[in-house]
């Protein structure tokens, strides 16, 4: 006799959607001092159109009432907001916890002393490489510099568990134990993630993203390193397991957008997911009537995104109960079809159809808020 | 922390955020930061009502599962959410 009542597995329900978002990004000004080539908000000047402070608090209300238990706020920098603090605190304290991303620039030993104070807040400073000549290729000159300052100030006033956060490229991807030794080094977590090819990441994808043998050292990296985070960025390479046996890597392995995930942009747009800021995956604005609950249970493409998915020119493949088919914004970027792998399958089932994108019928991001020539190219050489 | 026993009192976490859900609730702990999936309704009902119970077993039987074939998996469950800080030992008044 069953013991409890039959019920399909969770991420099958996951898929069906949630009343709120489990993890949802809130974006809160396209403006940054620096100009990351893979930056997947094209992010730089600020928008005139940006949530006010009055707007920003009446947001995070709505969320704490759908009882959204923390966000993921970024950017842009979001430190550039002079209401930054003010918004943040009013979120902590209504139940709300953030986590905010920051490249570090603006974290300085006063700020650092305000952060270890509030509570239910965690800190992510960004870092592609472990040395300037690796990260600052990626996210500028001296950018470097600036995110170990910031990593001391948290460390000398005493921030614990804050988390260093790595986007893994062809370039890094031999430092993950250096990244590891450094976070330990700061009693901070390191978090590794997955490159996507949004905004800026569109045109330098193809340049930083790992080679199928890199993406096999990540999987069994991340096996070996249980206490690093991964924002079950790499459900794709659970491919591996049917090849090699043993376990899928830890955390929700399905695409979330739409269903327990999205992105709130600094405008107030609801997104997918915080890797598609394009048109067709834009639900609806949290300044519309009704709200960001609105836009997160009731509109047409949350609905849709909601429904069973077919799995396509990928139902032949005895991994996709594994890999899920892969990520939905790396797909549409590429030019890929939906339904179809992702361009990063580890079986290179892509990679025909990779080479048979026509060049110019990739999509672009919808909005691009990069300053006028801030933007470095990527200097370092390709490794093949 | 002591092992999840069945015949001591237990609440429901005061650290801890309950959502309800199609499928049941997600809890989440605002110290740990952990997410917690409680998979069916009738737990979150007995995760609820522990507080109300001279212990967990007697919450198990008053809210859940009168039956004693469901009984273990009820006390399964509430041992893992303890162990997670979603539940916690109920302290006696001092």
């Amino acid at each position: 006799m069953s013991t409890t009542p039959k019920t399909p597995p969770l991420v099958e329900q996951l898929k069906g959607g949630l009343d709120a978002p489990i993890c949802l990004t809130w974006e809160l000004t396209y403006a940054c001092n620096l100009a990351c080539v893979h930056c997947l908000s094209s992010s730089g000047r600020r928008d005139p159109d940006e949530l006010s402070t009055a707007e920003a608090k009446d947001l995070v209300d709505q969320l704490a009432a759908l009882q959204v238990f923390y966000v993921n706020i970024g950017g842009g920098e979001p430190m550039l907001r002079k209401d930054f603090f003010d918004i943040v605190e009013h979120s902590v304290t209504n139940g709300v916890g953030v986590k905010f991303s920051t490249n570090g620039t603006y974290l300085d030993r006063a700020a650092a002393e305000r952060l270890v104070e509030l509570p239910y807040l965690d800190v992510q400073i960004s870092l592609d490489g472990m040395t300037p000549e690796v990260n600052d290729a990626v996210r500028g000159e001296g950018s470097h510099a600036k995110a170990v300052a910031a990593m001391g100030h948290l460390r000398d006033v005493g921030f614990e568990d804050f988390k260093i956060s790595i986007v893994c490229t062809r370039h890094n991807v031999d430092q993950l134990d250096e990244f590891k030794a450094l976070a330990d080094d700061h009693g901070a977590q390191l978090r590794i993630t997955r490159l996507r090819p949004s905004g800026r990441g569109v045109d330098s994808y193809h340049d930083l993203r790992l080679t199928n043998p890199q993406q096999r050292q990540v999987f069994h990296w991340i096996l070996d390193h249980p206490d690093v985070l991964t924002g079950d960025s790499f459900f794709h390479l659970n491919a591996l397991t049917t090849e090699i046996g043993g376990p899928n890597l830890p955390g929700l392995n399905m695409c979330g957008a739409g269903r327990v995930v999205c992105l709130i942009d600094p405008v107030g747009d609801v997104y997918a997911c915080p890797f598609v800021i394009h048109d067709e995956f834009l639900a609806g604005n949290v300044r519309d009537e009704g709200g960001f609950a609105r836009v997160w249970r009731g509109s047409a493409l949350f609905t849709e995104l909601r429904e069973p998915t077919s799995a396509g020119a990928c139902a032949s493949c005895g991994s996709y109960d594994a890999c899920q088919g892969g990520c939905m914004a790396t797909k549409f970027f590429t030019g890929l079809p939906l339904d179809g792998p992702d361009p990063d399958c580890i079986h290179g089932h892509a990679d025909d159809a990779l080479a048979g994108v026509a060049a110019g019928s990739v999509p672009r991001p919808s909005q691009d808020h990069s300053r006028p020539g801030a933007v470095v190219p990527v200097s370092l050489t390709r490794k093949r | 922390m002591p092992p999840f026993d069945p015949e001591a009192p237990y609440r429901l976490s005061p650290r801890v955020g309950l959502r309800p859900e199609p499928f049941g609730a997600l809890a989440y702990h605002y110290d740990t930061r952990r997410l917690v999936f409680l998979k069916s309704p009738d737990l979150v009902d007995l995760v609820r009502a522990l507080e109300q119970h001279a212990s967990a077993g007697a919450a198990i039987d008053a809210v859940v599962a009168p039956a004693a074939a469901r009984r273990p998996a009820y006390v399964t469950a509430l041992a893992s959410l303890c162990e997670s800080g979603v539940v916690e030992p109920l302290e006696p008044a001092a």
